[in-house]
């Protein structure tokens, strides 16, 4: 196995797991650390730089650090990254006057955007201070997509959604409010410099089975995500008692806890999987049962039943799922009828187009979707950029904010001129992080407290209004304790091997058995051959050049290393060091900081 | 010093011994050593051979001198008895809590300076006793504890961090062993835990003395150019002359292997194998005679013999035996058993009359 390359910013990246899952690359450790520190201004700000929207995200955030974060493989639940992301927002000062700010002078180049969801409004903010002109169409009054308009506001308040998304309109966005665009060919012929499609994924899935256009069906089975929407304008404020929710994702969860807020008294969740597949995430799941939401696993709609034209129930096939080499493959095992007075629909979205002309040279795939290349966003017309649900389907806020620093990037370049698949390297910043004989700027410490438990508000009065925020966010304490879990993953253990005199105090030290000295060997077999057996092959192993004296290599393993300096402070040479890790990620604005550093 | 105790997280595949123990079991308080110690990679393979062993922590006595080295025994079976002496002091109370209890399992740490200075006396008299112990000499070629000064073991021509040289004669424990009539003998290196775990364990399982000399570098004192007990020195002049495997009780030994060329059995009292592959030429680890002039030999060529050097199984001779003691461990013995009165002195002093 050849020696590590440690000045690839991937090799260090990539240790530290959460930032590494983040699809905005979020600097997870280093807002931790500025918690701890009581600077929660400056958390905020760092998490801005990378997600623009921390107050929104620490609420709602998929959290796809998470399940990566190494706490979780060392002591079975990782750090709550996200709602820590709270604290952060929820404790900072007024940073108005700290935010990016958009020049007098413009450029002279005109970017039009269409919907001004997650998507669109990232690459406002990473244009507007660069001085170009942005125009935001959208098609409702309000701005923020989805978030606003389908995420219950018991998740996601009204308050914190205005002011991030008026963070980036104040900056001089030109939101053209309650236009919707309905031909990108005249839109085009407005001659802006770029276009970017920031639209969403709008269209609910129907479910066509018998009896879903009959009797009641106009007034009592509804599709999720317009249901949801209408629930937000207000047009619908009361549902039957009895609510069945067709579909296990994230939606469906957003529906049946809405549907308790709105007075039905039993609602069931049905699923045509058992739980391990289901869409929703956990801790949705979880929410959605501590408010008494019924799960039913593994049942397939049939038909809506009606008595004299009104439904009152469903008819549903029970299903049992074997594995049929690799396939999951259902078998009908009965037939099971389960009484109801509604029916919402969220077995998923679609997007549509409609209004975007097929012969202006944006072609469109056999599913009716647009090409857009994965890199720089672009459609296969020059100038046009998609971002967000509107590129491959329905993602997250998270996706859509990475799609639309990505896509600011290839704006910039199509409008000075440059090739959009130019795209600036990340780069990296790695210092020592000692202080002194035996000190670290980081508390080394493994912190061995269960990980915080988030209070709900009390049932009773969660249901009392749509808009009473169930998280509380954590208290001081928990806050406290919950910031010294974080392993620190980007205090880098670094080595340099001219220094080693294989003493095999890092090997002996180490908790976590990551090190050894061992014969070279290629990775595979080197695996078998450590301290303990590198199983993990997500995580990388480190393979140092031939050592001095042996010419054995140091290897160490970076799946459980809990970053606690003891290798670096028991290293007579400091051939073992601990070294902060920044990854200083290119975005339109900086793009030249990262190639500084590269 | 370390600015956090280790953390008590457990790698998932740390695997557990016959007692239900993982490896973080047999582990003592941090080291207080210098970052790079040889000691403190002794205090590894011990933790290792204990755990290998199924040695019940409880079942052990830690007893030590003074010195960087004889702090050892801090640092692995925090569960386990021990004795910290005055320098030089171990073997004597080694014997003498031998004597006592029999049935523990000693193990004394020592450095050079304690054992070949100050506590040379005792030393020869443990090995001449035969006291059922293993004695791990920590040899660095200095008093590391105080500073550097040149212990007894120290080379002729090697010279101290200033660039002294030191004139006098070094002592050899291995040598001075076999000639004291020790039935276990090895030499091995801190940094080499394949070689040194396996005659650790060899020389736990050893009925009588054994004595393991154990080149354990000093990072702050002696690891420079002109020292001949350096990591480099070692590496570079480190001749393995013999090949020792444990093979315990419980573990098989195929015909096969033993049947390999150049492989020498010798079982232990409770049944347990040493397995030797020689390679040197001709080098008889049962040969008294033959190891020590094979040993000298190498050192008058500057060459450093490791491996288990001599072993001599089965002799009987042990200090128990020798002296005809009783059986069980004086705790054990009831008081009234233990000291019958004046009636039974009378009577006892009677048969001297
Ligand atoms: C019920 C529900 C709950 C969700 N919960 C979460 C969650 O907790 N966490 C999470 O990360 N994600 C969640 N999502 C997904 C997330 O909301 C979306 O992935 C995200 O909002 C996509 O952002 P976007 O900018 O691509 O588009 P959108 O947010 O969909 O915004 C598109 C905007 O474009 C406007 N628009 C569309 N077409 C036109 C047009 N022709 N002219 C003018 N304007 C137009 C729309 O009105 C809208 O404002 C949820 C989605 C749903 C449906
Ligand atoms: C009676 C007595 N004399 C002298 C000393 C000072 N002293 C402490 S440790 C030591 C030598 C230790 O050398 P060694 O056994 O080789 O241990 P190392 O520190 O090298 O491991 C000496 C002379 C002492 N503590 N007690
Ligand atoms: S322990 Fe901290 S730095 Fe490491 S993955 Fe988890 S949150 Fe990120
Ligand atoms: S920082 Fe060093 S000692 Fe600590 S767990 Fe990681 S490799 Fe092991
Ligand atoms: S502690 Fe330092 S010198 Fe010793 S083996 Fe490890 S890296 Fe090498
Ligand atoms: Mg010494």
């Amino acid at each position: 196995m050849p020696p590590t390359n440690v000045s690839d910013p991937n090799y260090y990246h990539k240790v530290v797991d959460c930032q590494w899952a983040c699809p905005a690359h979020t600097n997870v450790p280093e807002y931790l650390r500025l918690i701890a520190q009581g600077r929660y201004s400056d958390s905020y700000l760092l998490n801005r730089e990378s997600n623009v929207f921390p107050g929104i995200l620490g609420r709602t955030c998929d959290r796809p650090c998470e399940p990566a974060c190494r706490r979780g493989r060392v002591d079975g639940k990782p750090v709550a990254i996200c709602r820590l992301k709270r604290v952060a927002s929820d404790l900072r000062d007024d940073i108005t006057d700290r935010l990016p700010s958009a020049p007098k002078e413009k450029n002279g180049k005109r970017v039009a955007l269409i919907g001004a969801g997650p998507a669109s409004l990232t690459v406002a903010n990473d244009l507007l201070p660069l001085g170009y002109e942005v125009v935001v169409y959208e098609k409702y009054k309000q701005a923020g997509g989805l978030m606003r308009f389908n995420i219950p506001a018991f998740r996601l308040p009204a308050a914190v959604l205005d002011e991030e998304t008026d963070y980036v309109i104040r900056m001089g966005a030109d939101v053209r409010y309650g236009t919707n665009i309905d031909s990108m060919k005249s839109l085009l012929n407005e001659n802006y410099d770029a276009v970017f499609v920031g639209s969403g994924a709008p269209k609910g899935k129907e479910l066509e089975i018998p009896g879903r256009r009959e009797g009641n069906s106009k007034e009592v089975i509804h599709i999720g995500i317009e249901w949801l929407g209408s629930v937000h304008f207000g047009h619908i404020e009361k549902i039957e008692p009895r609510v069945l929710i067709i579909g296990v994702g994230n939606t469906a969860m957003d529906c049946c806890r809405t549907s308790k807020r709105l007075g039905a008294t039993d609602v069931k969740v049905i699923a045509r999987r058992s739980r391990p597949h289901f869409k929703a995430s956990p801790w949705e799941l979880e929410d959605a049962e501590e408010e008494q939401v019924e799960i039913v696993e593994n049942h397939a709609p049939k038909t809506f039943i009606y008595a004299n034209g009104k439904l009152v129930g469903m008819e549903f096939e029970q299903l049992e799922w074997s594995d049929e080499g690799g396939k999951q493959k259902s078998k009908v095992t009965g037939l099971v009828t389960i009484p109801c007075d509604s029916v919402i629909l969220a077995i998923g979205q679609d997007n549509a187009f409609p209004w975007i002309e097929r012969d202006i040279g944006i072609e469109f795939d056999k599913w009716d979707m647009p090409n857009v290349d994965k890199t720089t966003m672009e459609s296969t017309r020059k100038g046009v950029f998609f971002g967000g649900d509107s590129a491959w389907g329905p993602q997250n806020i998270i996706w859509a904010v990475e799609h639309g620093h990505q896509a600011a990037i290839s704006i910039h370049h199509h409008c000075q001129g440059e090739p959009v698949t130019n795209r600036p390297p990340r780069g990296m910043n790695l210092v020592s992080a000692k202080v002194g004989m035996n000190g670290w700027m980081y508390s080394n410490d493994y912190n061995p407290s269960p990980r915080a438990k988030m209070t709900h508000e009390e049932l009773v009065k969660r249901f009392s209004a749509v808009n009473v925020e169930v998280e509380l966010g954590f208290t001081p304490e928990q806050t406290a304790r919950e910031v010294q879990r974080c392993l620190n993953c980007d205090i880098e253990t670094h080595f340099t091997e001219k220094l080693c005199i294989e003493c095999d105090a890092c090997v002996d030290i180490c908790p976590e058995n990551c090190i050894t000295i061992a014969p070279a060997g290629d990775e595979a077999d080197l695996r078998t051959r450590l301290s303990a057996p590198a199983l993990n092959m997500t995580q990388d192993i480190f393979v140092s050049d031939g050592l001095p004296q042996t010419k054995r290599v140091m290897v160490k393993d970076e799946d459980l290393c809990l970053h606690c300096g003891l290798c670096a402070e028991r290293c007579p040479t400091a051939a073992w060091d601990m070294k902060k890790f920044e990854l200083v990620i290119p975005y339109a604005l900086n793009r030249s900081a990262a190639e500084a550093t590269a | 010093m370390t600015s956090i105790v280790k953390p008590p997280v457990k790698h998932p595949s740390l695997q557990t011994n016959a007692l239900g123990l993982t490896k973080r079991d047999y582990e003592g308080a941090m080291s207080t050593l210098c970052a790079g110690c040889g000691h403190d990679s002794v205090t590894s393979a011990l933790i290792s051979a204990f755990w290998e062993l199924d040695v019940p922590p409880h079942r052990a006595a830690k007893m030590s001198g003074i010195g960087c080295s004889s702090k050892t025994t801090a640092y692995f079976m925090k569960q386990s008895h021990g004795f910290n002496s005055v320098h030089g002091r171990m073997p004597s109370v080694t014997s003498g809590a031998n004597a006592a209890n029999r049935d523990l399992i000693y193990i004394g740490v020592s450095g050079d300076g304690d054992s070949l200075s100050i506590g040379l006396g005792q030393l020869c008299h443990a090995i001449r006793r035969n006291v059922n112990m293993l004695y791990v000499l920590e040899n660095n070629g200095v008093y590391g504890l105080t500073k550097g000064q040149f212990s007894a073991s120290a080379d002729v021509g090697s010279t101290s961090k200033r660039g002294e040289a030191n004139m006098n004669q070094p002592i050899d424990p291995c040598l001075l062993s076999m000639t004291l009539g020790a039935t276990f003998v090895a030499r091995s290196f801190s940094g080499d835990k394949a070689q040194l775990i396996p005659i650790l364990k060899a020389g736990l399982m050893h009925n009588g003395f054994a004595m393991i000399d154990i080149i354990s570098p000093c990072v702050s004192f002696n690891d420079h150019d002109g020292s001949t007990k350096s990591y480099k020195f070692t590496r570079e002049h480190e001749v393995e002359i013999v090949h020792a495997d444990f093979v315990p009780l419980r573990k098989e030994i195929s015909a096969e292997s033993n049947a390999a060329g150049g492989v020498t059995s010798v079982t232990m009292h409770d049944g347990s194998t040493v397995r030797f592959r020689r390679t040197a030429e001709d080098y008889d680890p049962t040969n008294r005679i033959g190891a020590y002039s094979h040993v000298k030999a190498c050192g008058e060529r500057g060459e450093i013999a490791t491996g288990l050097l001599y072993l001599e199984e089965g002799s009987g001779g042990e200090m128990h035996t020798l002296n005809k003691t009783v059986k069980r461990p004086l705790v054990e013995i009831p008081q009234a058993e233990l000291c019958p009165g004046s009636k039974a002195l009378d009577e006892l002093m009677a048969e001297f009359r």
